[in-house]
């Protein structure tokens, strides 16, 4: 591990919390402004139409039980991955994050086939204000999965070389706060009927 | 670090397989809940209370595990809780600010004339195709 080229960010801690981990979590508190505004937007429109329970009624709950169950499962092999790195062991921790890229991929293609029945359907984006609000809550949190599966593979392939081990529990945090975002659009969009 | 270092040798694979377990089993109720509501209304329970609580409620109690145990909130520094707090409560503040003028349609001096005659015409063309075994809301 060269010394010479860590970044400041990596060891200075000014706040007692490690700098990197410190603007993980800034992220999280502007993600959380983000989502949160839409959802609260969605919420509101919901409860202002009583139509818009026709228009939930045709989302399909097993496919968003499935990927409910598929983030659970890569957020547990993300606090694994943690867990490795903990203990110095950069080899099983890049194993992990590969595990926890895959279920970002699973995650991506059920939506993938989902969409597309929707789409043929004729459950389009611009349909009606509930399916607007589907695609582009939806959309913005599987934006957020790709960008965590590519930020993973580049901290994977570190990991894997026993570099910047510190990196693994930050790109975690981040995926169990897309985790958490699915917890609470699935019964927004599937429960809730 | 330390502190960090004694956390993870507490907290072993096993622990977070458990909580993953307690997720899973969570998600499960979460999913039968709406399809077992209506068969368990008694008295002022209603299938929706029951919808909501096995939906929402538990929606936070997931999202509780995952932010303590995965996101390991409960060693964090304090202040970090504190801050995502506060997030959570402008999106509650923006709410309360705009919402009643989402959810109502009219007011003392105004009314939301497009937003009530949508209302009126998509619970219309419901009923119509209810009738008909048609499906209103897909685009054609």
């Amino acid at each position: 591990m060269s010394t010479m080229t860590r970044p400041i960010a990596t060891t200075r801690s000014a706040t007692g919390i490690p700098t990197g981990k410190l603007a993980v979590w800034w992220v999280i508190g502007s993600e959380i402004v983000i989502f949160g505004g839409l959802l609260a937007s969605y919420v509101m429109f919901r409860l202002g139409h009583p139509e818009w329970a026709e228009y939930a009624s045709h989302t399909n709950t097993w496919f968003g039980g499935a990927n409910t169950f598929v983030l659970l499962t890569s957020s547990l092999f993300a606090v694994l991955a943690h867990h490795a790195a903990e203990h110095g062991d950069g080899k099983t921790a890049a194993k992990w994050l590969l595990g926890t890229c895959a279920g970002g991929l699973v995650f991506l293609c059920i939506k993938a086939v989902e969409w597309t029945g929707e789409i043929q359907h004729g459950y389009t984006i611009t349909a009606n204000g509930f399916w607007s609000f589907y695609y582009t809550a939806a959309g913005i949190h599987a934006l957020h999965v790709i960008a965590g599966c590519i930020i993973m593979l580049i901290i994977a392939k570190q990991a894997w070389k026993g570099q910047e081990l510190q990196r693994v529990e930050l790109i975690g945090i981040y995926w169990h706060f897309v985790d958490i975002v699915w917890i609470f659009l699935f019964p927004l969009l599937y429960i809730a009927k | 670090m330390a502190e960090h270092q004694e956390h993870a040798d507490d907290h072993g694979q096993a622990f977070y397989v458990k909580i993953w377990a307690i997720l899973l089993v969570l998600l499960i109720v979460s999913i039968l809940g709406p399809i077992l509501a209506p068969h368990m209304e008694i008295g002022f329970l209603k299938a929706w209370m029951i919808t909501l609580m096995t939906a929402f409620g538990i929606a936070v109690v997931k999202a509780y595990l995952v932010a303590a145990n995965f996101m390991h909130l409960n060693i964090e520094k304090r202040y970090i809780t504190y801050l995502l707090t506060t997030m959570l409560m402008l999106m509650l503040l923006f709410f309360a600010g705009v919402a009643p003028d989402v959810m109502r349609h009219e007011g003392q001096n105004w009314e939301n004339v497009a937003a009530e005659a949508e209302i009126e015409r998509a619970l219309k063309a419901e009923g119509a195709a209810a009738a008909h075994g048609e499906d209103p809301s897909a685009g054609h």
